[in-house]
């Protein structure tokens, strides 16, 4: 199957190559692409709950080659697990070419054959992303259409399997896309106040039905709509999803159909925004493959309705995730621009932001009918508290050579429902963060980063500092200490600490680590990566070409 | 087995036989983003004259963008004035984000260009690894530098570049 998809993918771009050559004067094309190889070299660390690695040495690596002329482009990208490193999914076990396509494109239609990632709206009935840092890719091998009738009417049409890791999953996904865009529709050429934007969706998968017992439905399909109204500094979007009867391995194997709703506004001018979001998702875990759970064969995307965290121990220690099958939730950001030269904003402005969000479960009231479950009053959430984030964060130049970021934090987190635990029950977190920089001299800057987490409860308080020094345009280094002074059991209060070291020139980068890493993307040298619990040195490479 | 890295090795060699691999200029890919007003539009129609124009990937949730971005908006007017120069920042938040990026750039004071790319179509036809990744292109709108990650000071070697160009001279370090 992979040998024939490549040996048709050779023969276009050389029959291509070719008869375009000929045909006219013109650039015979361009040849790019990126490269990135982890490696890593474990020490045994029992503490930590390191494991044992008796490969010594893990590595993870890809790279992509991408060609295009004019219209036609193609590409492939190699991926190789020698053997997976820690913290990533051992699914990926070797290597090989999971990712291949061809595509052509001209001013309104686009084919793409193999596979391919693709987004319906905001992804609540469907979306196919990558995410190389966390080992996620859902890709799409098969076939995609987009097509644009008009200006301003947008189509697509998908058939295709899903890529697990080295594997397809079993179920065949069907999905067509249609948005439009009002004022590109109407007035191609003028410029509106008002921006309508319609959009809506149908997708299907196709499973067999092999259960001895239940009689399964094989096609199981659902739809979604979606409004965006824009006017000047108000933006208004609304997306509703609904999914027919889909027993699965997440759900209970229940047949009650599944809804989705998020609806966001949001106003800002210059130096002020604000944002009011609210979602509500019950049975809406939509998969390629009805036996999967956990990662895996996801159709489609729900985000958590937070702030996603840029500094390391609000990010990496209670991070929420969605609860597909059950949740409401809601989301108010202000943020606001101090003016510089004002009594507060002294003479650069002050930038402040305040932030809360908050999730609770959903209502399940049991029928009398168990195919369907429960029943579920719409509007209503449960009284069961997920997750709560309060924060404000205040950022501040102070002169040309001194700036900083103050942060406060009050966390409330189940982490039983989160993490699907027993026993562990709700925590309740404090957390403050102080990131100051200083420029040394011209390209020389100086940042300290600390950051303290106070919880009475699961591995108690945390206290973080991060020391780095750049060196523009190249070079970095920096030193960084998690210790968990709080945690009940003293023998566990220990230090992680990490020394890194960096270099960049151009679209290339080198970076090395060296000491005891826990788990969580980490943001240093300028930029975030996501990491897993390890004790070693570690070598990244990567590049852009 | 064997059928299948013939194929491979077969698809390289007719790539490097035919592309210009080591071609010092690149012209930006033809790729459709999303403005935060919700209108498409294509790269290809990202216009700034002949001066030159830089496009910036960045996310809310990344810092090292943030503090890039932040720091070129305080020498923006100054750069503008002097050169002509057009940052474009492409966001690559998700559809968590997404809605957040406009009161974002506005609460920030940001006088960028700023453009959704949802589905990553843009990012990947540029073959970006990580975010901050920035690139430059000249007046033909061919990319003559790139840069991944950002230090404070980093924005200084960036403007001689664009200074560079500015003046009519060549930069070519894609």
């Amino acid at each position: 199957m992979i040998t024939n998809l490549l040996r048709v993918l050779a023969l276009l771009i050389i029959v291509f190559s070719f008869t375009k050559a000929q045909g006219q004067q013109q650039s015979a094309g361009e040849l790019h692409g990126n490269f990135q190889v982890d490696a890593q070299y474990y020490n045994k660390d029992s503490l930590i709950g390191a494991p044992v690695v008796p490969e010594k040495v893990l590595t993870n690596g890809f790279m992509n080659l991408w060609y295009t002329r004019g219209d036609f482009s193609a590409g492939i990208r190699y991926e190789s697990y020698l053997n997976v490193m820690q913290g990533f999914d051992p699914r990926y076990r070797g290597t090989g070419v999971p990712f291949r396509f061809a595509s052509y494109k001209n001013d309104n239609f686009e084919a793409t054959v193999g596979n391919f990632y693709e987004q319906f709206g905001n992804g609540i009935l469907l979306r196919a992303y990558e995410e190389r840092g966390l080992g996620y890719d859902n890709a799409f091998e098969g076939v995609r259409v987009r097509y644009q009738p008009t200006r301003g009417v947008y189509l697509k049409g998908l058939i295709a399997r899903q890529r697990t890791f080295f594997t397809l999953s079993p179920g065949i996904v069907r999905g067509f896309d249609a948005e439009v865009n009002l004022n590109e529709l109407i007035y191609p050429n003028t410029v509106k106040k008002t921006i309508v934007v319609l959009g809506g969706g149908i997708v299907s998968r196709f499973q067999t039905d092999q259960d001895p017992i239940y009689n399964l439905p094989e096609n199981v399909g659902a739809f979604d709509a979606r409004l965006n109204v824009i006017r000047g500094k108000v933006n208004f979007l609304a997306e509703y999803g609904y999914k027919y009867n889909d027993p699965n391995a997440t759900n209970g194997l229940i047949y009650a159909p599944g809804q989705a709703l998020s609806v966001t506004t949001t106003y800002s001018t210059k130096g002020f925004g604000l944002l009011l979001a609210a979602k509500r998702l019950d049975n809406f875990d939509f998969r390629s493959d009805r036996t999967a759970a956990g990662i895996g064969a996801n159709i489609n995307f729900l985000p958590a309705l937070t702030r996603q965290h840029t500094y390391n121990l609000p990010a990496t220690i209670y991070p929420y995730a969605t609860q597909p099958n059950g949740e409401m939730g809601f989301q108010a950001e202000l943020s606001y621009k101090i003016k510089n030269g004002s009594l507060l904003g002294g003479k650069y402005g002050t930038e402040i932001t305040v932030n809360f969000s908050g999730t609770n479960g959903i209502i399940k009231n049991p029928t009398s009918n168990d195919t369907l479950g429960y029943t579920s009053p719409f509007f209503k959430a449960s009284n069961e508290m997920f997750f709560r984030d309060f924060h404000v964060e205040i950022h501040k130049k102070f002169n040309s050579k001194l700036k900083g970021t103050f942060m406060y934090l009050n966390w409330v987190y189940n982490k039983d429902v989160v993490q699907g635990l027993a026993g562990f029950g709700t925590i309740f977190a404090d957390m403050a963060v102080v990131d100051i920089s200083y420029k040394l001299a011209k390209r020389h800057t100086l940042r300290l980063e600390t950051q303290a987490l106070i919880s009475k409860q699961d591995l108690g308080s945390w206290a973080m500092a991060l020391l780095e020094y750049t060196y523009s345009p190249h070079w970095f280094v920096a030193v960084l200490d998690q210790f968990n002074y709080g945690n009940p059991n003293s023998d566990l209060q220990i230090h992680y600490v990490t020394g890194n070291a960096g270099y960049t020139n151009n679209g290339n980068r080198i970076m090395l680590q060296y000491g005891r890493q826990r788990a969580g993307i980490f943001c240093v040298g300028g930029v975030c990566r996501n990491v897993p619990a390890s004790n070693g040195f570690s070598i990244s490479l990567l590049s852009s070409f | 087995m064997t059928m299948k890295y013939i194929s491979i090795l077969l698809i390289l060699l007719s790539l490097v036989s035919q592309a210009q691999i080591l071609d010092n200029k690149r012209p930006m890919p033809e790729v459709d983003v999303k403005s935060i007003d919700g209108m498409n539009i294509n790269t290809k129609d990202f216009e700034n004259g002949d001066a030159p124009i830089i496009i910036s990937f960045w996310a809310t949730w990344c810092k090292p963008c943030v503090t890039e971005l932040t720091n070129i908006a305080e020498v923006y007017e100054e750069w503008q004035e002097e050169t002509g120069v057009k940052l474009i920042a492409i966001s690559i938040d998700d559809a968590r984000n997404q809605t957040k990026v406009a009161p974002f750039v506005n609460g920030k004071g940001w006088d960028y260009e700023v453009y959704l790319d949802p589905n990553a179509d843009l990012k990947r036809a540029l073959n970006v690894n990580l975010v901050p990744h920035t690139f430059l292109l000249d007046k033909n709108k061919q990319i003559v530098w790139q840069h991944n990650s950002y230090a404070e000071g980093d924005e200084e070697h960036l403007y001689e570049l664009v200074k560079k160009l500015a003046e009519g001279g060549e930069v070519s370090e894609p």
